[in-house]
């Protein structure tokens, strides 16, 4: 057996290998493997019905904004528009299922590539201009797709949505939050898995380059538009992708939820979480969920105090007031996000008593 | 033919509306290059101090008009105090993101105070104002608008083509580090600047109120579709914003009249990704050339 690996006093990589490597020493190792325990032994144990379909929640979101912050963190382009492509993979994953016919995996794969053809036609201007266009133009997709939704009502099945199958995989029926919980999470870590192992070949460098300096960038021989068009792609399929098992989670699908809050929602998620970080998105799905239903069950609490229904009502547009504030007080204060916030809390134990 | 004026009229009226809505929009941008994404909500917060004035404190209205005026340009400046100033010499991307932050905060305070409902002010332009041209009446809100928008776009032009802070707001948004070395003041100029066009998103605010109501959600969406107009226009261009504006009006009355209601509503968006696609700087935009 080799020797174990513990973190040196010092910087002491020889190779670019070793500084790209994922576990720098074994104990990184023994916590993915005690995390991965965790997420699929553990949790479930421990959890009542309410709380998976909550972690449910986060998980889909995770996916979503990883595939976010591929676009925005690492090569630098902003996207305004992927509550819409959450929503076309939505509605790719039901068309595929109901209309075509395809098994559950299929279609939800299904759903991210065409979310990611969708996601290239409104990527399309970033051939020409820097990446103020890009978010104008993805804006605008936005509103285009969600009037898509409501009128296109041979395809979409207009206000009245489309109800699911029930999803089936190797022959098991998929249904209830727990067996949900298995599928989500497997998809998250087998996504989770391909970002950053994205980020280290010369994909994801390019893009880095692209968002550091793209005149730069250029000028080293990559071809700009060809690698955000490749960008954009990668993260409508995440987005995609989680539209897709969402929709399967939830059973039916309508226009309403998949508008220009939702894409606001994302954007706080990577902000909060950290721009540029897979851990970050996350912490951001985490923290942006767990808020919404904090928010939601302290609007139901006041509801029922027959008293302060009123005070419920006046408190709900509060839900939009605190992710402004959240992001903005993010932005200003600690703009590398929660990612951030942990590296420090994890270096000051690390680094405990002798830290500087 | 008589449908076909009736929209003709609907439309440049509604376009003057875009116009007007786009000036402050052109102002920020001319000034620091920033996309302003809470601009609708700032135009909603015009409109509602100007509520509270004359509304709920019964104020008369030159007064009334004269407190708002100086509220927003007040507030433009605590504004830009306590969110933008903590990022000038940020990355660009940043301080877009922190006015998506900042529209969202503002429309949940503003339906906090004010909840969804839709107000109105009271009736006070002159009638003397309204035209009549054969079977087409014009109403006094319409003329009142063109007139300030022709003061607008004068004042402004000379503004940034003559006086010596108008040149210094070009320069920042041109180039920040090389404006700050050349020892322009950046930080009077962006608070000034914000504070400007808090004040232009007032004025806009209060007559988008006279002509529609005010409603939070209405005059927010209108922060939105200021995009297509100015896209069209071109982003540094007033004279530009305010064709781009009458263009997109007349676009969006002619497809509800003719094709269908419910493809109006995005129809500007639709010619927005087409104009970038095949003449992304606008009608009037200044074509950017990058050396290295």
């Amino acid at each position: 057996m080799r020797k174990l690996r513990f973190h040196p006093c010092g910087n002491y990589k020889e190779s670019y290998e070793e500084e790209l490597s994922i576990f720098t020493t074994d104990f990184g190792r023994l916590w993915t493997g005690i995390g991965l325990i965790l997420l699929f032994v553990v949790i479930p144990a421990i959890s009542n019905p309410y709380l998976l379909y909550v972690i449910n929640h986060i998980g889909i979101a995770a996916i979503a904004a990883i595939g976010l912050n591929i676009l925005i963190g690492y090569t630098g382009q902003i996207s305004l528009g992927h509550g819409a492509f959450f929503g076309v993979g939505a509605y790719g994953a039901a068309i595929l299922s109901t209309a075509v016919g395809f098994p559950f995996w299929l279609s939800v794969i299904g759903a991210g590539v065409i979310t990611a053809l969708v996601g290239m036609v409104f990527g399309i201007p970033s051939a020409r201009l820097k990446h103020l266009y890009l978010t104008i133009a993805t804006l605008a997709g936005q509103f285009i797709l969600q009037y898509l939704f409501v009128s296109w009502e041979s395809l979409t099945g207009g206000p009245m949505g489309i109800m699911l199958p029930r999803a089936t995989l190797l022959g098991f029926d998929v249904k209830g939050d727990r067996s949900f919980y298995y599928v989500i999470f497997v998809c998250f870590v087998i996504m989770t898995w391909i970002a950053v192992n994205l980020m280290r070949t010369r994909y994801g460098r390019a893009f880095i380059a692209i968002r550091d300096n793209d005149r730069a960038a250029e000028g080293m021989g990559i071809p700009i538009f060809r690698y955000k068009l490749l960008s954009f792609a990668i993260s409508s399929f995440y987005a995609g992708f989680a539209g897709g098992l969402a929709a399967f989670y939830i059973g039916s699908i309508t226009p309403e939820p998949y508008t220009l809050m939702l894409s606001i929602e994302y954007i706080a998620m990577i902000i909060i979480g950290g721009l540029g970080s897979i851990p970050g998105s996350v912490f951001g799905a985490i923290f942006i969920t767990s808020l919404n239903e904090i928010l939601s069950h302290t609007t139901q609490f006041f509801m029922n105090i027959g008293v302060l229904t009123k005070v419920a009502l006046t408190i709900a547009p509060l839900r939009e007031f605190i992710f402004g504030l959240a992001i903005v007080l993010f932005i200003i204060f600690e703009p590398r996000g929660l990612a951030e916030v942990w590296r420090i809390i994890k270096s000051s134990f690390k680094l405990w008593p002798f830290s500087y | 033919m008589e449908f076909f004026f009736q929209l003709m009229v609907q439309g440049l009226s509604v376009g003057f509306l875009y116009a007007l809505a786009a000036l402050g929009f052109v102002m920020i941008f001319k000034s620091s290059s920033v996309l302003n994404f809470a601009h609708g909500e700032l135009l909603a917060i015009g409109a509602f101090i100007f509520l509270v004035f004359s509304v709920r404190l019964n104020l008369p209205i030159p007064i009334a008009f004269i407190f708002t005026l100086a509220g927003t340009f007040a507030l433009g400046f605590i504004i830009e105090r306590l969110f933008l100033r903590p990022l000038i010499g940020e990355a660009l991307i940043e301080v877009i993101m922190l006015t998506v932050g900042l529209a969202a905060m503002f429309k949940g305070l503003l339906l906090v105070i004010f909840g969804g409902n839709l107000f109105n002010y009271p009736d006070f332009l002159p009638k003397g104002l309204t035209i009549q041209w054969g079977a087409v009446v014009i109403q006094p809100v319409y003329v009142a608008s063109f007139i300030i928008g022709i003061i607008f776009l004068s004042v402004f032009g000379f503004f940034f083509k003559y006086s010596s802070q108008g040149i210094y707001m070009r320069s920042v948004a041109d180039n920040q580090p090389a404006a700050l070395s050349l020892g322009v003041h950046v930080r009077r100029v962006f608070a000034l600047s914000w504070a400007i066009a808090s004040l232009v998103c007032a004025l806009s605010g209060i007559i988008l109120g006279i002509m529609n109501g005010i409603n939070v959600h209405d005059i927010s969406v209108m922060g939105l579709k200021v995009f297509p107009v100015v896209i069209l226009g071109g982003l540094e261009s007033i004279g530009g914003a305010i064709i781009g504006g009458l263009i997109i009006g007349l676009l969006e009355t002619f497809t509800g009249g003719y094709v269908s209601t419910s493809l109006k509503e995005v129809i500007p968006f639709v010619v927005l990704v087409f104009i970038l696609l095949v003449k992304p700087y606008g009608l009037f935009g200044l074509v950017e050339i990058e050396r290295v």
